[in-house]
């Protein structure tokens, strides 16, 4: 694939999307160009727009991880908010344990547990599709409301702190026992995480035999096992790792913005992530860019409201019209002609397939 | 605490650089709202945008709104957007997970920023001074509402749906009991928690089997029990609202319902604001608690089946409440483990920050106080 | 208002449990019937969840609007229709993933149905004609549980008379193929595309008369809240059922009556972990597919071809 091409395609299905949004706007009888002016300012105008991207696109990052990791090993993980809250609940459980531990130590520790509970809560489903022959998909979901459960059931009882009164949460975090915030601005730590962890999971899948491993597992069983390839053990290890991410995301909720389980652990940045991942074609550095354009999306949601008087769903019907656009647009790969004289490939095989 | 001066010094960065770069012409008073859910459920968050409606008769004030914000960093972005970019020198959060961290963290951003907060806990040792906490006392309207439904009942069975066994709601469940038990000894309240604030589903399937039981009251405590309101009357029992005037929903069976008048409320900030007042140097109450009597909050008009006995009763024990000889929480009382909840000859007023603790359930009701 | 009504104790579950069975499972199976027509023919449409949305929405206005439920209720049909004809024309682009279009789907969806659902917020619409089966008991639990909505016999209708298009029709045939191998398909002269655009499309018509129950029966009311997931709960009920429609049709029963398990067993005085109780139907369902599944009879029903090009 062009490089021109992998950059034309997706802008010009946004700028498609756009459109239409702004037909939707003027349908209302709106100004479209008043509305974009508002989204670009509210989500990419400014430094100071462009935190309140970055803080909202930072748990997408962990999250579309957590589906885009084990499809490569032919996994259809949809079980990210289980994973999500699993790990949150993980991390404040030992976090509230260490704190008379140091600081670092005490984080490092439930970073590593909520990485454990979210990487086991993937890595069942993963077995049970493997070994049991239950599909991942209907169990992420059940594993998801479980999840959701189990949490409130906590956070009402045993790990209640009495005087979270009409919000039922554990007890806080210390001051100091949270994540801190880049100097200057509002962004918390955690976006580190979601950086690095898109750039060790692009590694791990490009640059590593593991990652060929996989690769081969999730393509073609029968070829993985002839070639000696140890296919359940690669789509567990898979699933481990997608949900360990999912899970340092509910750390991250936890330790930097909230300070304490709550409910809000189950905000739906899990079913964000899948949508995120499948974007990005399960690619992680791709999930990076499209993390930021639906952070900006959500940004500017409320613009929208503020300034032109929309509903509240308004954002979500623009979102829906971008992703469906460029979702529509990876149908052009191959096919532009002003790309296809540089590209001897034959005609993707898709079509007959 | 040294995160604390680096967002300060970030407010300080953004508000220089944005906020107030290109102001449009400065109306006296930007105010901002944000509601958890959307603005028109019938519920909750309708209750606090009609509210913000009332401030439209003051031709100073503008009030800008978001609607869903979820209880998340959103929350946050939201109410710095409101402040950077609208100008708002007031910020209304109206749901309870809006507080902690969020509402407290812009108040320490922008100190120059009145916060309000509905329903949240200040801790004068922690929390910035720009943060003021309004709330109402709706028990006493709860307690009315119980009346009715305690004179109304033929089985003596009133049910419950609520959302989670939280002080708020054990405290509208009790005294919704203790009100229905005040003219009808043999009433009991049935309770059936849901797990969640909107769960249209499952509130009905919750109703529906209240009504199984032979109850024949219904009412609850979600985001909008109108689906519970709405059950009540398909099922022939009588229904009681609560949040918002929900009557509509229930054109035969419909009592009356425990409202939230916010209106009351934002008109007295923002009037208290323009006279120069501030929660942050004292001269507006930290804390501005309203009781019926106060009018935040106000009972919904009577259905067509409350009889004029009934209605006389209400309007009695009403004008009591509203001149202090009727307290709802006075003891004796046991909960309904058998436990002495408050001993003969105390009284907790409705003020009392005790009740805002409250972990038990009255004598009388069936259910359980703790998940 | 209704004269003293019996009560009837702990035989309530079981009433409670056949009640939500006939107005809980409605949804669920109306759904996953769509769904599983939409799967057999080689589609996966986890966008379920906003047909299900956009029917409870447009069946609810359209009712308010034209006082007529049963015109609701095929508004919604046709809504359902468009939007499954739109997964369909997306997915059967090269290089669009089903998944992906579905998750993009529900978003957008969504969107629409609040943004256009806001005006029916407060409105009470006209209801669909219930059938009275429960006249004679005195037990107001049992009448109002044999209350039952004309939708769940159509429900079990349909779940027979797909079984029979999947066995003894020609175009059930050629959908089977379609799902199962699109190539042996396309040799024996089937037009696939044509076929699995006609099985979405009649599978989102399913989908979005399971929402119009939502709003026009149970809890018949218009809320965002108000599919809650049971879009996407239906859709794995599919697997469940092995892509069976009467299998299909027994989940979805199933799951319906288990849903009002919590509720009904909270107001029979059973007052603890009630999350876990509310939860388990969910946990129910996994503990049934952790037994009856196994790694070398598993999927006996799934189409060969399912989720890909």
């Amino acid at each position: 694939m062009k490089r021109g091409e992998a950059i034309l395609v997706p802008l010009g299905a946004m700028i498609a999307g756009l459109l239409v949004f702004g037909l939707f706007c003027a349908a209302l009888g709106l100004n479209p160009l008043a509305v974009y002016a508002s989204i670009y300012k509210a989500g990419f105008g400014s430094w100071y727009s462009w935190q309140n991207t970055l803080v909202r696109a930072s748990p997408l990052l962990l999250c579309g991880l957590c589906t885009a990791i084990p499809a490569r090993a032919g996994m259809i993980v949809i079980g990210n908010e289980g994973a999500v809250v699993a790990g949150g609940l993980g991390a404040a459980t030992v976090g509230l344990a260490t704190l008379s531990l140091p600081p670092v130590l005490s984080l490092t520790i439930m970073a590593l547990s909520a990485m454990v509970c979210g990487g086991i809560w993937i890595a069942f489903g993963a077995a049970l599709q493997h070994y049991r022959g239950v599909s991942a998909v209907i169990s992420g979901l059940l594993l998801n409301y479980l999840a959701v459960a189990l949490m409130n059931q906590l956070i009402e009882g045993p790990l209640r702190d009495p005087s979270s009164f009409n919000s039922p949460a554990s007890y806080p975090l210390t001051p100091d026992h949270r994540l801190a915030y880049f100097a200057g601005t509002h962004i918390h730590h955690g976006l580190i995480f979601g950086a690095v962890a898109c750039v060790l999971a692009w590694f791990l899948i490009d640059r590593t035999t593991f990652g060929f491993a996989m690769k081969i597992a999730g393509g073609n069983v029968r070829a993985a096992r002839l070639a000696g390839l140890p296919v359940g053990r690669l789509v567990v290890i898979a699933g481990f790792l997608g949900g360990a991410c999912a899970g340092l995301a509910g750390m991250i909720e936890v330790a930097a913005v909230h300070g304490r389980a709550n409910e809000s652990l189950n905000a739906g940045y899990g079913y964000s992530g899948i949508l995120v991942a499948f974007l990005a074609r399960q690619n992680p550095l791709v999930i990076v860019l499209v993390s930021l354009l639906t952070g900006g999306l959500l940004a500017s949601g409320g613009v929208l409201q503020r300034e032109h008087d929309l509903p509240d769903a308004t954002i979500a019907v623009l979102q829906g019209i971008l992703f469906l656009f460029i979702l529509l647009s990876d149908t052009l790969y191959g096919r532009l002609p002003f790309f296809r004289s540089r590209t001897p490939e034959p005609k993707p095989h898709a079509i007959a397939a | 605490m040294t995160r604390l001066t680096r967002r300060e010094f970030a407010a300080g960065i953004a508000a220089a650089g944005v906020g107030r770069a290109a102001p449009s012409p400065p109306p006296a008073l930007t105010v901002g709202f944000i509601y958890n859910g959307p603005k028109n459920d019938l519920g909750y968050n309708q209750s606090h945008a009609e509210g913000r409606q009332a401030l439209r008769v003051l031709p100073w004030v503008k009030a800008v709104e978001e609607a869903s914000v979820p209880e998340t960093v959103a929350a946050g972005e939201s109410m710095r957007d409101m402040i950077f970019q609208d100008g708002a020198s007031v910020v209304f959060a109206t749901s309870f997970g809006h507080y902690d961290p969020f509402t407290i963290d812009m108040a320490r951003e922008n100190p120059g920023v009145q916060f309000f907060h509905c329903g949240g806990l200040y801790d004068e040792r922690k929390h910035p001074k720009n943060i003021g906490i309004y709330f109402g006392f709706i028990d006493e309207v709860e307690y009315l509402s119980g009346m009715l439904a305690g004179l109304a009942t033929r089985t003596n069975r009133l049910g419950f749906v609520a959302a989670k066994p939280i002080p708020q709601v054990l405290r509208n469940i009790n005294s919704f009991t203790l009100g229905a038990r005040s003219v009808n000894p043999h009433a009991t309240t049935k309770v059936v928690f849901t797990g969640d604030w909107v769960l249209p589903v499952r509130e009905a399937e919750a109703s529906s089997s209240l009504a199984d039981q032979g109850i024949d009251v219904l009412t609850g405590h979600t985001g909008s029990p109108r689906v519970i309101v709405q059950m009540a009357e398909r099922r022939g029992l009588f229904g009681c609202g609560y949040q918002f005037n929900q009557s509509s929903m229930a054109p035969h069976g419909f009592l009356t319902g425990a409202e939230w008048a916010w209106g009351t409320v934002y008109l007295k900030i923002a009037e208290m604001i323009h006279q120069g007042k501030s929660v942050t140097n004292g001269t507006i109450p930290r804390r501005l608690a309203g009781t019926l009597k106060d009018e935040f909050c106000k009972l919904s008009p009577f259905g067509p089946s409350v009889t004029p006995a009934s209605r006389a009763r209400v309007a009695a024990a009403k004008a009591s409440i509203l001149n202090g000889s009727l307290e709802i929480y006075r003891g004796p009382l046991r909960d309904n483990e058998g436990k002495i909840a408050i001993p003969a000859g105390k009284v907790l007023k409705i003020e009392d920050t005790e009740l805002d603790r409250m972990d038990w359930l009255v004598e009388g009701v069936d259910g359980r106080a703790k998940g | 208002m209704q004269s003293q009504p019996e009560t009837l104790g702990l035989w309530g579950i079981a009433v409670a449990l056949a009640g939500g069975a006939m107005r809980g499972s409605i949804p669920y199976m109306f759904v996953s019937l769509g769904e599983c027509l939409t799967e057999k023919s080689g589609k996966i449409n986890l966008g379920m969840e906003v047909i299900l949305l956009m029917g409870a929405v447009t069946a609810f206005g359209v009712s308010d609007v034209t006082g007529s439920p049963w015109l609701g209720v095929l508004a919604a049909a046709l809504v359902g229709m468009t939007l499954g004809a739109l997964h369909a024309w997306l997915t059967q682009q090269p290089s669009v993933n089903d998944v992906a279009a579905g998750i993009a789907m529900i978003i957008f969806g969504s969107g629409l149905a609040f943004f256009f659902g806001k005006r029916f917020v407060a409105p009470m619409a006209p209801q669909l004609p219930l059938i009275d089966l429960g006249s004679w008991s005195s037990a107001g639990a049992i009448r109002s549980a044999l209350r039952i909505s004309p939708l769940f016999f159509i429900g079990i209708a349909l779940a027979f008379a797909l079984h029979w298009i999947f066995t003894r029709t020609s175009w059930g045939l050629k959908v089977r193929a379609a799902g199962d191998d699109p190539q042996a398909a396309r040799a024996l002269g089937i037009n696939v595309n044509r076929v699995r655009f006609i099985a979405i499309t009649i599978g989102g018509a399913l989908a979005a008369i399971g929402g119009a129950h939502l709003t026009l029966y149970f809890p018949g009311i218009w809320s965002e809240g108000i599919s809650g997931g049971q879009g996407l709960m239906a859709v794995a009920l599919v697997i469940f059922a092995q892509w069976s429609p009467r299998r299909c049709l027994a989940a979805a029963l199933l799951f319906g009556g288990a849903q009002a398990l919590g509720p009904s067993l909270q107001s029979l005085g059973v007052n603890g972990y009630y999350h876990l109780f509310n939860a388990s139907p969910y946990l129910l369902t996994l503990g049934v597919m952790i037994a009856t599944c196994t790694p070398h009879r598993r999927l006996a029903g799934m189409p060969g071809a399912l989720g890909r090009k």
